[in-house]
């Protein structure tokens, strides 16, 4: 249909969105600051023990890691939809889930990669054991994708409402649960030395499912809020 | 024409669709208040107490269908969902919208059911064991989809919308559903479970009675509901006109 | 019967919001080599027409025979604000694809000559003009080769350098055998063309409110 080859389209893309987010980088940062101080608040509501505090870890700061994904989700459509250039893509004749794909991963560089570089910190914070921090680190390398992935679909949805912001939160968040709920119990079971591959054997299958079956969603979701 | 396709215009076309449904609805209150009778009666008088729980059991007549159904419409969302996205059929779009409260309210009702049923047995109103937390996040997905309806103007758009939200969560839906109890079995929570695996006839048959009752309703409410959308979206039309015209003489 | 040749039919056409229509139903038949220019009042539905055309949306009524691929230029410009002239063009260029003989930074230069925006190539997108944003739109009119155009209202913000540079690119479309649909919606008008004319009214009877 389009006389431009898929991985050449895919990958003017993401270079297209590199040089866009390199322009803005400051910008970038400002969900990475709210993970930080969220996590900050965490100690300063519920008391610095520091059993109390390697109790909750795993679950706060993946929590704040969804949080912070959220923050950056509003935005992954609304400038290109807002400007027109959607348009001009959805007409290119490219699949609308290959574009949608490479805006995701776009967005997981910029956005959710950040968040796995940054967990050692937030473990050192929330006073997390040495024996969960690798698997924190894994279970965010394999669950910010999805997150990614997932948000994408809210954020097709809502790109064209003017305060989607809010609603995207209650449309993904219920969606997430079983992330939080395999990434959590994982990062506990490998501090009290439990078997843990099996929750991120799970995780790993679920970015599969969410590889193959968001974008297609999301380009629904982009060809109707277009419509 | 293709009789089959004949056939889906012509109960996509709201006209008959309203003068149909209209028949249908009386039946299906009727069917419901009779059922519901049948089943109150053998569930509340009828049926014995739990050798546990005493009399509170009798909840469960109440709880278990309204469970059910909560389940059962947000499947049947992504289904009509799925032929109203593809098929763009209006009817299927305004029944997707029109199940959405049903749905809500049938989950808030197993919500609070499920809470006065544990209240004797884990002396609080709440707590967070797997079927109740569960019928939580599905009460949240209920409402995402509701929101999102109505956030857009347009209503065919807002349908739409409505009915991928639908499908996505329905995929997601029995995924949230093993993981909440996973993570139940994880952190050893409480649960009352009648889920047990022999289930006395005597308490069987109330219970699928109101079951079946509960259908009933659904299918009685969402037509009512279906068709007053109806009217509003078309009160500029022909048909409606008419219509209030031959009420109205 | 002969197989439909034109580049573009429609019969009656038309586009439901709020369970009315936006415009009443509109039929013509496109032929290479012509140029229809679609007029009609603000709000009458012109760029929901060519929306229709261009396959953005499904029609409520009526049937679109477009054999092959549209070039469609609306009111947005598709243009970074925090790109450059040459990096928007350039994008747009890699991410579509060219038939044209020579590809790159070659082909990039000499359409930015051509639109007349030499002097403010390396220039953010949000520094330029109402007029500039414009020309940097049509930049897509030189690197596509789709035979067939769908052009919303592509006179204004130009200027009068603009319009003689958007004619002489339109004139050189159809007499290569392209076609083009155009909105207007007054005063601004191609000069010197064969013209097909198509009025649209508004379908709308009453103030579209909020949703029911």
């Amino acid at each position: 249909m389009s006389r431009q080859s898929a991985p050449t389209a895919f990958a003017a893309l993401l270079r297209r969105d590199f040089l866009l987010a390199y322009r803005r980088r400051a910008e970038l940062l400002q969900p990475l600051v709210f993970l930080l101080v969220v996590i900050t608040l965490f100690p300063l509501g519920v008391g610095p023990s520091p059993k109390l505090l390697a109790n909750i870890a795993p679950g706060v700061i993946w929590i704040a890691a969804l949080l912070a994904s959220v923050l950056s989700l509003d935005s992954l459509f609304r400038s290109d939809y807002e400007d027109g250039t959607l348009e001009q893509m959805v007409l290119s004749g490219q699949s609308l889930a290959l574009i949608a794909l490479a805006r995701t991963v776009a967005h997981w560089l910029v956005a959710g990669l950040p968040i796995v570089l940054l967990s050692p910190l937030l473990a050192m914070w929330m006073n997390l054991p040495d024996a969960g921090v690798p698997v924190l680190i894994k279970s965010l390398a394999i669950g910010t994708p999805v997150l990614s992935l997932i948000g994408a679909i809210g954020g097709a949805l809502t790109v064209s409402l003017k305060r989607g912001g809010q609603l995207l939160s209650l449309l993904v968040f219920p969606l997430y649960i079983p992330l939080l709920i395999l990434a959590t119990s994982a990062v506990s079971a490998a501090v009290v030395e439990l078997p843990y591959t099996g929750q991120l054997g799970l995780m790993f299958s679920g970015l599969i499912g969410a590889l193959t079956l968001a974008p297609f969603a999301t380009a629904a979701a982009l060809k109707l809020s277009l419509s | 024409m293709n009789p089959i396709v004949l056939f889906f215009h012509k109960t996509g076309s709201p006209p008959w669709f309203y003068r149909f449904s209209g028949y249908l609805i009386p039946w299906l209150w009727a069917i419901f208040i009779v059922l519901t009778a049948i089943g109150l009666y053998l569930g509340l008088f009828r049926a014995p107490a739990d050798y546990q729980q005493g009399e509170t059991v009798r909840i469960m007549y109440l709880h278990v269908p309204t469970a059910w159904m909560s389940m059962l419409i947000y499947g049947m969302m992504a289904v009509m969902g799925f032929i109203a996205l593809v098929w763009r059929i209006r009817i299927m779009e305004v029944l997707v919208v029109a199940s959405a409260p049903i749905g809500a309210a049938f989950t808030i009702i197993a919500l609070i059911t499920g809470s006065l049923w544990g209240r004797p047995m884990w002396g609080t109103y709440w707590v967070w064991d797997a079927r109740l937390t569960s019928e939580l996040v599905l009460l949240f997905l209920y409402f995402g989809v509701i929101a999102l309806y109505n956030a857009f103007d347009e209503p065919r758009k807002a349908a739409r919308a409505a009915s991928l939200m639908s499908i996505v969560g329905a995929i997601n839906l029995p995924i949230i559903y093993f993981s909440v109890e996973w993570w139940n079995t994880l952190h050893q929570g409480s649960s009352f479970g009648s889920k047990g695996s022999g289930i006395h006839p005597d308490m069987l048959w109330p219970l699928l009675i109101m079951a079946t009752a509960t259908k009933f309703y659904y299918g009685a409410n969402l037509l009512s509901r279906a068709r007053l959308i109806l009217l509003k979206q078309d009160n500029r039309k022909r048909w409606v006109q008419e219509l209030l015209a031959k009420e109205n003489s | 019967m002969p197989i439909n040749s034109h580049m573009l039919s429609i019969s009656g056409l038309s586009f439901e919001r709020y369970f009315e229509r936006v415009f009443e139903p509109v039929s013509f038949d496109l032929a290479a080599g012509s140029l229809l220019l679609v007029t009609g009042a603000n709000g009458c539905g012109k760029t929901t027409l060519l929306r229709l055309l261009a396959g953005l949306l499904e029609p409520s009524e009526g049937e679109i025979h477009c054999p092959q691929q549209a070039l469609y230029a609306g009111h947005n410009p598709a243009i970074k604000d925090d790109l450059s002239v040459e990096e928007n063009i350039r994008f747009w260029m890699r991410f579509m694809g060219t038939r044209k003989s020579n590809p790159g930074n070659g082909l990039c230069q000499q359409i930015i000559e051509e639109i007349g925006l030499a002097p403010v190539a390396l220039q953010e997108g949000r520094t330029l003009s109402a007029g500039q944003r414009k020309r940097c739109s049509l930049a897509r009119l030189l690197f596509c080769d789709e035979a067939l155009w769908l052009l919303d209202e592509p006179y204004s913000n130009l200027d009068h350098e603009g319009i003689v540079m958007l004619d002489r690119i339109l004139r050189a479309h159809l007499d290569a055998g392209g076609a083009c649909v155009m909105t207007t919606h007054g005063s601004l008008r191609p000069e010197g063309f064969d013209l097909q004319e198509c009025h649209m009214q508004s379908g709308r009877h009453h103030y579209a409110g909020a949703a029911a």
